[in-house]
């Protein structure tokens, strides 16, 4: 009996939640009309489950063609009035980079929330390791970070009510651990509504809404002038919270790692099982001081001065990048100058926090004994690779390809989705791989520096985000590499979301249309089971002085089902 | 039984290959906890890490519950729906800690794998407390299908007082969470699990 508990309008209820999905249901408390997204771990969920219950609440819902156009179509709800969430992973905040800044220029009208969910460790990242929290010094972004799928909920309802009052665009920042985690989540009530979906106004108010200079500067000043008035919200804001006992030694920590300085503090004793060493102190048994951030940015300034004030030493836990450390550095010159600040010194940089980081951290800091022990792996275990499924329909491109061409001559791109899964030693043909698109605009690069041979896959979903230009551009300035769309007719890898060519309905717009439109006579739709045909079409097009287009077209096995 | 006789917390891990249906058990589990009382916390990841490779979820339990993770060497149960997996997952065991393991071993392709009776070594060298079932095949023989291996091992893990959470409540959880066409055949393979 599935029902949609999310949907459960018993205020007070405790239900579990997965933290993408208590931002749905902060969203929902909130009374959001009108989301965005394209799909990206670890955010997916958010989209997923409002394409599962936005038509019977009425909410309006779409997977856009990339994370610019979901962002550039939640600001065109949000200047008719509505009430608008945009959710995506990291990659995706920096392609809605160049819409995002403007839109902190020229506000919002309808409150506006952006999800912007960091991977750290790369657990389904291929391009970098990604820290969000940096948006904030680029483009003035207000950054909320929540550490559980209680804070998701809870923090999601409040970003949209900071984003009412001072009419701005408010971020919430998770990261894997917080996106994909899960607790039992205290609800409260659901705003009344139908199914009728909310029509808003797009009231013209060029003031607002035209960036252009000399405008331009004098939105920038306000925007400034505003964000000091958060900051005195943030300041008396409740999320940002001190604790503890007052001591000479302190943390400063927000996110993920304030529940591993938690379970450091509060809930940490060793296991009774393990033998101590000698002299090793058992638990670390200790009741420290620390702050909570649930501001990024504008950080409560004043607060962490205060914290520090009467401090001796201080640790900042964070993951990732220093932020906050050099945040509390540079506020420590004023306050505290003596203070000594720990951080990065006894955290990694690299990789995402766990607890026993932290507790060895926590540890080394108040000069007691790190009191886990480490069990000796007793014998080397194989490694596991992530790997195509059995019946993946990409297996047959690739055992084409090693029939058609020698594969130490032939330069592979690749690109984002599951065929990332060529770069694993069994298969071996990716000789590249960066961001969503790159593998056609890299080829187009190399072809004109070196005119070798080259072949590029690209997924059909990525080809609608972010293919299109740049296969246009090996047109405009003419290049010549063979690219292989592996159209599996879905977005396979976060979770089979439907894309421009593979919606529901048999109407969507055909990847050889846009092919031919662009003017390039090579091209082939093959189902790559037909491997004779296939091999053909890439012997013959991997010779040709124009770019070159195989589709190779095989639904996913996964919704073949 | 258990390391903390209140129960001030619970910590497990359900290891094995993606695909094996680690989400779903932990979702059962946390529900059957819920219904408890207890305050919960479970972490399991998507998207591109599950094709094909480990896949290990984290599950707490307790009076009060911060990191989702489970902390090294702190584990009370690690249920392992794959043998080389469950000697992984030693990372987070104590010798105390209980080893629920199905025997079966899927293999890594181009490597040379560690067999069942290299596993079972190594993981005796780690805990006293291993125990091997082979789920699989019981299921496969008894269910005609190896499918619901992992709700047989959860309800394997209450029946032996492996986890302190009722049957009853693992058996409602069920209920409440497997769609109405499965539902029959995991009501099955928990009384198989009863025995």
């Amino acid at each position: 009996m599935f029902m949609e508990e999310i949907l459960l309008n018993k205020p007070g209820e405790k239900i579990i939640l997965l933290g993408n999905e208590a931002i749905v249901r902060g969203a929902l408390e909130a009374g959001v009309n009108f989301v965005s997204t394209y799909p990206g771990t670890p955010a997916s969920e958010i989209g997923d489950t409002f394409f599962r219950i936005a038509k019977k609440i009425g909410v309006y819902f779409e997977y856009s063609t990339n994370e610019k156009v979901a962002l550039e179509a939640g600001i065109g709800a949000s200047f008719s009035g509505l009430k608008t969430l945009v959710a995506m992973k990291s990659f995706g905040a920096n392609v809605a980079l160049d819409a995002l800044l403007p839109f902190v220029y020229t506000g919002v009208k309808g409150p506006t929330v952006l999800v912007m969910a960091d991977d750290p460790s790369c657990h389904s990242s291929a391009q970098s390791e990604e820290n969000c929290r940096g948006l904030a010094y680029l483009a003035h972004i207000l950054i909320l970070e929540p550490s559980d799928p209680q804070e998701c909920k809870n923090f999601t309802r409040l970003a949209f009510q900071i984003s009412e009052k001072f009419k701005i665009p408010v971020m919430i920042r998770t990261t894997t651990r917080v996106a994909h985690q899960k607790m039992p989540v205290k609800l409260e009530k659901l705003p009344e509504k139908g199914a009728k979906l909310l029509k808003g106004r797009f009231v013209k108010d060029p003031k607002k809404f035209v960036t252009l200079p000399p405008r331009v500067l004098e939105m920038k000043k306000e925007l400034l002038e505003k964000i000091e008035k958060i900051r005195q919200f943030s300041e008396n804001s409740k999320i940002n919270l001190i604790q503890g006992a007052t001591l000479d030694k302190g943390i400063i920590t927000s996110g993920i790692s304030y529940l591993y300085v938690m379970e450091a503090l509060k809930d940490y004793n060793p296991p009774t099982t393990l033998p101590l060493a000698k002299g090793e102190r058992a638990p670390l048994n200790l009741n420290l001081p620390v702050l909570k951030l649930g501001f990024f940015y504008p950080l409560p300034e004043k607060k962490i001065q205060n914290f520090i004030k009467s401090l001796k030493k201080v640790l900042v836990v964070e993951e990732l990048e220093p932020y906050l450390e050099k945040e509390v550095e540079r506020l420590a010159k004023n306050a505290n100058p003596k203070l000594q600040i720990f951080g990065k010194n006894l955290i990694p940089e690299v990789g995402e926090l766990k607890p026993e980081i932290v507790i060895s951290a926590i540890a080394k800091f108040t000069n007691k004994k790190y009191p886990i022990s480490n069990i000796q792996y007793p014998i080397s275990i194989p490694k596991r690779l992530p790997q195509l499924c059995p019946g993946c329909p990409y297996w047959l491109v690739f055992s084409a390809i090693k029939k058609a061409v020698d594969t130490k001559e032939v330069i592979f791109g690749g690109d984002i989705g599951c065929y990332m899964l060529f770069g694993t030693p069994a298969l071996n043909i990716q000789d590249y791989l960066s961001c969503m698109g790159s593998s056609v605009g890299i080829a187009h690069g190399i072809k004109k520096a070196t005119g070798q041979k080259l072949i590029a896959f690209i997924g059909d979903s990525t080809f609608f985000h972010a293919g299109i230009p740049a296969l246009i551009n090996t047109v405009f300035n003419k290049s010549n590499p063979l690219i292989i769309v592996l159209d599996n007719q879905t977005t396979a890898m976060t979770g089979h979301q439907p894309h421009p060519g593979a919606p529901a309905t048999p109407d969507g717009i055909k990847i050889e249309e846009i092919v031919k439109a662009c003017g390039i006579k090579n091209l082939k739709v093959i189902d790559p089971i037909k491997q004779e045909e296939f091999v053909n079409a890439v012997k013959k097009f991997l010779d040709k002085k124009e770019v070159s287009v195989i589709i190779a077209r095989r639904p996913c096995i996964q919704i073949k089902k | 039984m258990y390391p903390d006789k209140k129960m001030r917390q619970f910590n497990m891990l359900i290891v094995g290959t993606g695909g094996q249906g680690q989400i779903t058990l932990l979702q059962i589990l946390a529900e059957a906890a819920l219904l408890e009382g207890y305050d919960i916390k479970t972490s399991e990841l998507h998207g591109l890490s599950q094709r094909g490779g480990s896949v290990e979820v984290h599950l707490r339990f307790g009076k009060k519950i911060y990191s989702p993770l489970v902390s090294q060497g702190k584990a009370d149960l690690i249920l392992g729906l794959e043998m080389q997996e469950s000697l992984k997952a030693c990372y987070y065991a104590n010798f105390k800690t209980n080893f629920l393991v199905n025997k079966f071993i899927q293999p890594i392709s181009l490597v040379k794998n560690l067999t069942k009776e290299e596993v079972l070594k190594n993981l005796k060298k780690i805990s006293k407390n291993v125990i091997l079932v082979p789920a699989a095949e019981i299921c496969q023989k008894e269910l005609g299908t190896a499918v619901v291996t992992g709700v047989y091992l959860i309800s394997l893990a209450s029946f032996k007082n492996l986890i302190p959470i009722k049957s009853s409540s693992i058996l409602k959880a069920i209920k409440k969470l497997i769609p109405e066409k499965y539902l029959e055949l995991n009501l099955k393979t928990f009384d198989l699990a009863k025995g």
